[in-house]
């Protein structure tokens, strides 16, 4: 199966990270591969959904943070502030707004079988919804008020951090339905666009959420699966957590190295190369593309949980497009679209790529700067560290551009047919 | 009447200023959209680079000794446009060209739009570093206090000068813009191809013309809009990333490929937001004497909290992709 190609891929990749290992020791190494397998989980999800299914998710940054956000709730120790006082009831009070908002809404949408002529019902509808979301929203806004006045926030559940994972990559899950019910039927562009926004807003409603997710002041510390670093030590601690991202890397892999081979894998590409052939042989095109899409988003929502644990902190105000979204494209087109292993290997490349930049464009700077000054006389910007990460976004998007125009198949492309 | 002067000192002026922004980019946005037929992601950064353009223009104009009566920034703002659509066409040249002559699917155009957003931003955040600048060097922003002649109203309207440039110079562009679309032979050209690109090349229209003559267009209008914004509050580099969502939702609530559409929908965003944030417990305070005793008169009452005022672009665009994807003036849905 493995081609020659692949060989020599992984094998120069083995050696990379041997050369990482041996020159910035082990504690530093096992914390970027950790970070690596879980961009690589992530890269799997965009593989599936760009690749497979040619759907254009430019959100990946949101359902990254929402995957985060589950198990933040989920693992944190319980808030027993909040638990004491009227909190909860003043939450399930808003959630029984919500229900019999829902209701209403979903009274007035369906209005027509009623026999109600069109202009009543929308204007009855605009009303109906307008109002809910007032009510809905009042009650929730002060209740938020009143948890950030006693009791600072909510808390998370205390359960086991694995169910935290699962829950994340559900309310990505979710989310993705959503958007995907609404935009996958449309043109790709507009899933772009959509994608964007609701990444957008879900970072702000993160970050300014505070009774949920304490905003800008962060959660920590998050627990891990694994026994933490301050009992077993770094080493020893690291490489536990990366033995568990790696088993879910490869299970990943295997399934869905089955799904692309069986019937259902072709039918997807098929549908992707020619929609209105695969509707026409009775495939349900946009059925499958939600379900891709839910799919893809689950394994963004879990790598997403898994980074978030790693880092033990839940910091809203750091999850970046750049970082997350971007950062995944490159891996995958750099990678190969479509081809599992070319997406893992463009993960784990670009992450170790993108690590190494920091210091290496850092240098750099330095060396213009000296260089400038002694020759020009010329007098660097203060603030000249913190412009010269900005090259990094510069070389991302270089890349992207060139490996579009050059390489458009990535280094390990898609192969098709049954070899 | 306080109360009204409030209203539209905050929605109406607001609204207009900011609705005109988005609407001189959604113009852009709509015709690369109808001509080229692919989302350009990096048009929030072309406004950023213009806005740029004109700052580093306006600092030599300004250490040259240039003054005039209305903002430097506004005087160079012509050069900074012609720069700005050349930048536009070299671009074009250089990423979406052979992309184009390729052949590739429209999306992956989008894809390598967003390179390019990466790109623009990296460079500008290189040379100009991360911290907001102001356009105003040697000069003071002039505010526009204009007292309400009639009854007893202490509050005043208040407007600054580069809002009255912005206004004016919107309303100059969509009447050139009418013009040119109309009565030219380049805006026919341009019509022709968005309409049926096809059927245009068989008639000899010029296609690469065409195109040339849109990027012109997007890319100095991008310009205009990022500069006159910049120059009423200050020149931020991620300016872009916050204007990207409310142009596309502009162009897509106002029909893609279709210009008129998309300054209504320019405006209609525009006045969707501020109408959103806007306060309306200001309008019950006229009635502090009356209101019940038994509840509490609410002190703040809008439908977003001002932080989420980009959710408002956002929902606008869903309403319109579930109720009428073709936009108000029934543009194309490829």
């Amino acid at each position: 199966m493995a081609g020659r190609r692949d060989l020599i891929v992984f094998g120069l990749l083995v050696l990379l990270y041997a050369v990482v290992f041996w020159s910035f020791g082990a504690a530093y190494s096992t914390r970027m591969l950790v970070e690596a397998t879980c961009y690589a989980l992530i890269a799997l999800g965009l593989t599936i959904q760009w690749g497979y299914a040619g759907l254009f998710n430019v959100g990946i940054m949101g359902l990254v943070a929402v995957g985060g956000f589950g198990t933040m709730l989920v693992s944190y120790p319980t808030n027993p502030d909040f638990l004491a006082s009227d909190g909860p009831a003043l939450l399930s009070s808003v959630l029984f707004r919500l229900v019999i908002s829902g209701l209403l809404i979903a009274g007035a949408v369906n209005l027509h079988r009623f026999g109600v002529p069109k202009a009543i019902r929308t204007v009855v509808q605009i009303f109906v919804i307008a109002g809910c979301y007032l009510w809905v929203s009042y009650g929730l806004d002060s209740a938020a008020r009143h948890i950030e006045d006693t009791a600072g926030f909510v808390g998370g559940l205390g359960l086991p951090v694995w169910l935290g994972w699962a829950v994340g990559a559900l309310f990505a899950a979710i989310i993705a339905y959503v958007v995907g019910r609404i935009c996958l039927g449309l043109r790709s562009d507009y899933l772009a666009i959509a994608t964007l926004g609701i990444a957008e807003i879900i970072k702000h409603f993160l970050k300014n959420a505070d009774w949920l997710t304490r905003g800008t002041l962060t959660v920590s510390p998050l627990d891990w699966p694994v026994p933490v670093p301050n009992d077993i030590g770094f080493v020893a601690a690291r490489s536990a957590f990366l033995a568990v991202t790696a088993v879910l890397v490869v299970v990943t892999y295997l399934l869905l190295e089955r799904a692309l081979h069986a019937p259902w894998g072709r039918m997807i590409r098929a549908i992707r190369e020619n929609e209105v052939a695969a509707a026409a042989m009775g495939k349900n095109v946009e059925g499958r593309r939600l379900e891709i899409f839910v799919f893809g988003a689950i394994l963004m929502g879990l790598g997403g949980a898994a980074l978030v644990s790693f880092a033990r902190i839940f910091d809203p105000s750091g999850f970046l497009p750049l970082n997350h979204t971007f950062l995944v494209w490159v891996m995958v087109i750099l990678g190969g679209a479509g081809n599992n292993r070319g997406a893992i290997f463009g993960a784990l490349f670009v992450y170790l790529v993108w690590t190494l930049s920091e210091p290496m464009a850092l240098w750099l700077f330095d060396l213009a700067r000296d260089w400038g000054d002694t020759v020009f006389g010329w007098q660097a910007p203060s603030d000249l560290d913190s412009r010269a990460l900005q090259m990094r976004v510069f070389v991302i998007g270089l890349t992207i551009t060139l490996v579009l125009r050059f390489a458009p198949h990535g280094i390990l492309p898609e192969r098709l047919g049954n070899k | 009447m306080e109360e009204i002067v409030f209203f539209i000192n905050k929605v109406l002026i607001n609204g207009t200023v900011i609705g005109s922004v988005y609407a001189l980019g959604a113009v852009g946005v709509t015709l690369i959209f109808g001509i080229l037929r692919f989302a350009h992601f990096a048009h929030g950064d072309l406004m950023t680079v213009g806005a740029f353009f004109a700052l580093v223009l306006t600092s030599l104009a300004v250490s040259a000794g240039i003054t005039a009566p209305i903002p430097v920034g506004f005087v160079v703002m012509p050069v900074a446009m012609v720069l700005t659509a050349v930048l536009a066409i070299g671009l074009d040249w250089g990423f979406y060209k052979p992309l184009r002559d390729k052949g590739t699917r429209p999306v992956v155009l989008v894809m390598a739009s967003i390179g390019v957003t990466l790109m623009l931003q990296g460079l500008v955040r290189l040379f100009a570093g991360p911290q907001a600048r102001s356009f105003y060097f040697a000069e003071n922003k002039d505010i526009f206090r204009i007292d309400i002649p009639f009854g007893d109203v202490r509050r005043q309207l208040t407007v600054t000068e580069p809002q009255v440039l912005l206004i004016l110079f919107t309303a100059l562009a969509v009447i050139a813009l009418h013009w040119f679309l109309t009565r030219t032979r380049r805006g026919k050209a341009m019509r022709a191809v968005s309409d049926n690109p096809d059927l245009a090349r068989v008639s000899g229209i010029d296609t690469a013309m065409v195109v040339r003559t849109t990027w012109i267009i997007g890319g100095g209008l991008a310009a205009a809009a990022g500069t006159l914004l910049s120059l009423d509050v200050v020149l931020k580099p991620d300016l872009s990333f916050n204007l990207l969502l409310p142009i596309f939702a502009a162009a897509i609530v106002g029909g893609i490929g279709q210009p008129y559409g998309a300054i209504a929908g320019g405006f209609i965003v525009g006045f969707a937001e501020t109408l959103s944030i806007f306060n309306w417990a200001i309008f019950l305070r006229p009635f502090r004497d009356v209101w019940p005793q038994a509840i509490d008169m609410p002190r703040h009452l809008a439908f977003v909290p001002t932080e989420y005022k980009l959710s408002v672009p956002f929902f606008i665009l869903i309403a319109v992709l579930i109720w009428r994807p073709t936009g108000i003036f029934r543009g194309r849905v490829f």
